[in-house]
């Protein structure tokens, strides 16, 4: 059973003048990692609000564990990582932690279980009683991600989560991101603009392609995991990001120079 | 255009609202005879065309009507604020520049600039006037003193602020005039005043309300007669038997405050004008 | 030992000009009539303190009381009309403009509602005086919380209730503050303030503005030195509060 159905979703902006997406169809199974890329209004951060039923398609329809998104969302069946960590200034890092729990109703011995384990898992624990102003931005990112695995959703959904850092720091992260996910076996939904990001991490990657925003194409990442640094140098990943690359070219004739490069940071 | 069409037109129904709740509540309090929180009669909240009204009238006998007289304080009081106004500004300008070169001088001035904002001032006014009056030359006298109280109400929100706005200049931006080799005096005029600009304005709205507080207060002791604060303190004696002479003082004074504070604003409009980013 | 060194300028200069003021005086033979030693006025402070420190404490609860309730129906205000964004943002210029009215030139009309002497037409004055700013500023401090947090919330189906709970009230609690702290002092000078137009003789501006009219001006500037210590007492009650409630923000400090 998949996890995430999205059939024949279009949305439209400024009625109906702006096309953001325009018949999406994809299934996600459990357990995958698939990623979003394609260039800057492409729709890719569109369509992970439509999933996340942040903002409803103006026609079509995105399934959730067998429910019409908006009862998974209001069931708390997704957990979101935005590229700005938004944490909460006036709570510690802990206390950012719990809020999905407190918002779930959990009493205070199971959050502070579960938010000991999380602070363990991004090896955090020492920053527990933090404010995230003290914190750089990878730890917070570190933070923001904790925040959204607390209460263990099917669902990962992910928007440029490592845009904002520096490109050590991602990939790290990265590693990390990834020994999370099969540690929780979640189902993630990632979306960048970096080739060699979304290579890297995913079972699958979805190319899309700008105004209006269409799937270019899916690529199946069979590389072997798990994943590590010297993954990057294998022929295979190579292979693997000229063959996205290509997708991304192709599709996308009316592209800029500039934008193909996909240096800009979609929005 | 439309936009300020749309803002005249928020005002005119607001004064309108107003107006009607005024004399909505007049009436229901009038009639049920509730006490609480004041009791409501003529006296208390005169109907609004009775203020009205008074305005054509004379105050007292053989004397022109009382928006003649009114506008003649209004000019006298406005006068006093104004040029403590200007003189407070230019003041707190220099003395933000000053600090913002001198670490030292920051550190022995700023806790104070903090506290006297809790000195009431304004309660000192009346001292303050009494004691400079005699120190001025015979045509500045009176008002000149009231003035002065002005100055001081203003002159420490502006540099609080401007310091603020000084200081607040991109790092960024320092460092390229570091490479130019640029004096302090350009980086001054170049940098850190066009930063400070948001703040500074946002010390002078506040200060634009305080000078005209100050200059009605200031001219309480002396029993100056020329002023608007005169004019409040006179028809405050005589409340009982003419409450609508009061208000109509009090309405032409909101309007003398709410008229230094367009200016400003104004003002900020036109010379900020270049800045798309100025949220103070 | 850095923060004692850091307060040695300014103490430099209380230090000078406390001493400037006093040798002065003395040397030019000011007439101490009308500005007395800053050592005149202490002791009359001190000889005083039976006349001066009760009316001081009288007129202190007139502000505290102003400041209390004028606060709270700001804060009561800016939380209505910050559920109703549409009638928040147009009435907006009216706020603002209402901010620029001298109040204290309302005074004597206070006084003719609430009697003159009672203490509650002065508390009326310092209540408006702190209900414009602790509105105005609550109501920015609810409509700048961020919107990707808002987002978060929604992700966690979270009601406007919740929302506003945990993410509006935390965001507009250092705004609140903030006009607190301008509030605290605007109460105490408008409570005295409006004295000068009438009030009790218990009370501290009513002694200020007698002493001053029969030239007794030591006793004036001791009231104003009563004055002003209260008014930093509330200020820096406020200030303490802010500190226990908004203690996340690194530059809490900022008057």
């Amino acid at each position: 059973m998949s996890v995430v159905e999205i059939k024949g979703v279009t949305k439209t902006f400024a009625h109906g003048n702006v096309t953001a997406l325009e018949n999406i169809e994809l299934e996600l199974q459990p357990g995958e990692f698939v990623s979003l890329i394609g260039p800057s209004g492409c729709g890719k951060s569109t369509l992970l609000r439509v999933i996340g039923d942040l903002t409803p398609p103006t026609r079509g329809s995105v399934t959730v564990n067998g429910k019409p998104a908006p009862r998974a969302r209001k069931d708390g069946d997704y957990g979101i990582v935005f590229q700005d960590s938004v944490l909460f200034d006036w709570r510690t890092v802990a206390k950012n932690i719990a809020l999905p729990l407190e918002m779930l109703g959990w009493d205070r011995e199971r959050r502070k279980t579960r938010v000991d384990e999380m602070l363990d898992l991004v090896e955090l624990r020492s920053f527990a009683d933090h404010h995230p102003w003290q914190l750089s931005g990878g730890m917070q990112q570190r933070v923001s991600i904790a925040r959204a695995l607390s209460f263990e959703p099917a669902l990962l959904l992910m928007d440029e989560p490592f845009g904002a850092l520096d490109e050590m720091t991602r990939e790290r992260l990265n590693l990390e991101l990834l020994s999370i996910w099969e540690k929780l076996g979640s189902t993630v939904v990632f979306v960048t603009h970096s080739i060699s990001e979304a290579v890297f991490l995913s079972t699958r990657v979805v190319v899309m392609s700008p105004r209006p925003g269409r799937i270019a194409g899916v690529v199946d990442i069979d590389l072997p995991t798990p994943r590590t640094a010297e993954t990057r140098y294998t022929p295979r990943f190579f292979e693997l990001v000229t063959k996205v690359r290509e997708l991304l070219r192709s599709r996308g004739e009316h592209l800029l120079p500039e934008e193909e490069e996909l240096l800009e940071a979609d929005r | 255009m439309l936009a300020q069409l749309r803002r005249a037109g928020i005002v005119a129904v607001a004064v309108v609202a107003l107006v009607g709740l005024w004399e909505l509540y007049h009436w229901i309090w009038a009639t049920a005879g509730w006490t609480w929180p004041f009791t409501v009669n003529d006296t208390s909240m005169p109907h609004i065309w009775t203020i009205f009204k008074a305005f054509g009238q004379p105050a007292q006998v053989n004397q022109p009507s009382l928006i003649n007289v009114l506008l003649h304080k209004t000019a006298f009081t406005a006068k006093e604020a104004a040029v403590g106004f200007g003189i407070g500004a230019v003041i707190g300008f220099v003395l933000a520049v000053v600090l913002v070169h001198s670490r030292l001088l920051q550190r022995g001035f700023l806790p104070y600039i903090v506290v006297s904002q809790t000195v009431p001032i304004l309660a000192i006014a009346p001292m303050v006037v009494v004691w400079v009056n005699p120190k001025l030359p015979a045509p500045l006298q009176g008002w000149g003193a009231v003035a002065v109280i002005a100055t001081y109400l203003t002159f420490f929100p502006v540099t609080i602020n401007t310091l603020r706005g000084l200081q607040a200049a991109d790092p960024r931006a320092l460092e390229l005039m570091r490479t130019y080799a640029a004096t302090r005096w350009s980086v001054l005029w170049k940098v850190r005043v066009p930063s400070s600009l948001p703040y500074l304005f946002s010390a002078l709205r506040l200060s634009a309300t305080a000078s005209v507080v100050g200059a009605i207060i200031g001219e309480l002791p002396t029993g100056l007669q020329n002023g608007l604060g005169g004019a409040i303190f006179n028809f405050n004696e005589y409340y009982s038997i003419e409450p609508q002479e009061l208000w109509a003082t009090d309405v032409i004074a909101a309007f003398l405050g709410i008229a230094f504070f367009v200016l400003v604003v104004v003002a900020e409009k036109a010379i900020v004008r270049r800045a798309p980013e100025n949220v103070a | 030992m850095k923060r004692i060194v850091e307060w040695l300028p300014a103490l430099a200069v209380f230090v000078l000009v406390v001493g400037l003021w006093e040798g002065l005086v003395r040397a030019l033979h000011v007439q101490q009539f009308l500005l007395p030693k800053p050592s005149t006025i202490v002791s009359v402070f001190w000889s005083d303190r039976h006349t001066l420190w009760p009316a001081g404490w009288y007129t202190f609860k007139e502000a505290l009381g102003g400041f209390a309730i004028g606060s709270g129906l700001g804060i009561l205000a800016a939380t209505l009309v910050g559920r109703f964004k549409t009638v928040g943002t147009a009435l907006m210029p009216i706020f603002i403009a209402a901010n620029a009215v001298p109040i204290i030139a309302f005074a004597p009309i206070f006084g003719a509602w609430f009697n003159p002497i009672s203490p509650r037409s002065k508390m009326a004055v310092a209540g408006v005086l702190c209900f414009l700013p602790v509105m105005v500023n609550t109501l920015r401090g609810l409509n700048s919380a961020k919107p990707r947090q808002i987002e978060l919330m929604r992700s966690y189906a979270a009601s406007e209730l919740e929302i506003w709970r945990r993410v509006r009230v935390p965001t507009a609690l250092p705004f609140l503050f903030t006009a607190l702290k301008v509030a605290s002092v605007l109460a105490m000078i408008g409570a005295i303030v409006g004295e000068y137009f009438g009030g009790s003789l218990d009370a501290l501006g009513v002694t200020i503005n007698n002493a001053a009219d029969v030239f007794q001006f030591p006793l004036a500037w001791a009231g104003i030195l009563v004055a002003s210590l209260l008014g930093i007492a509330l200020y820096g009650a406020v200030v303490a509060a802010e500190r226990v409630v908004v203690r996340w923000a690194p530059d809490t400090r900022d008057a």
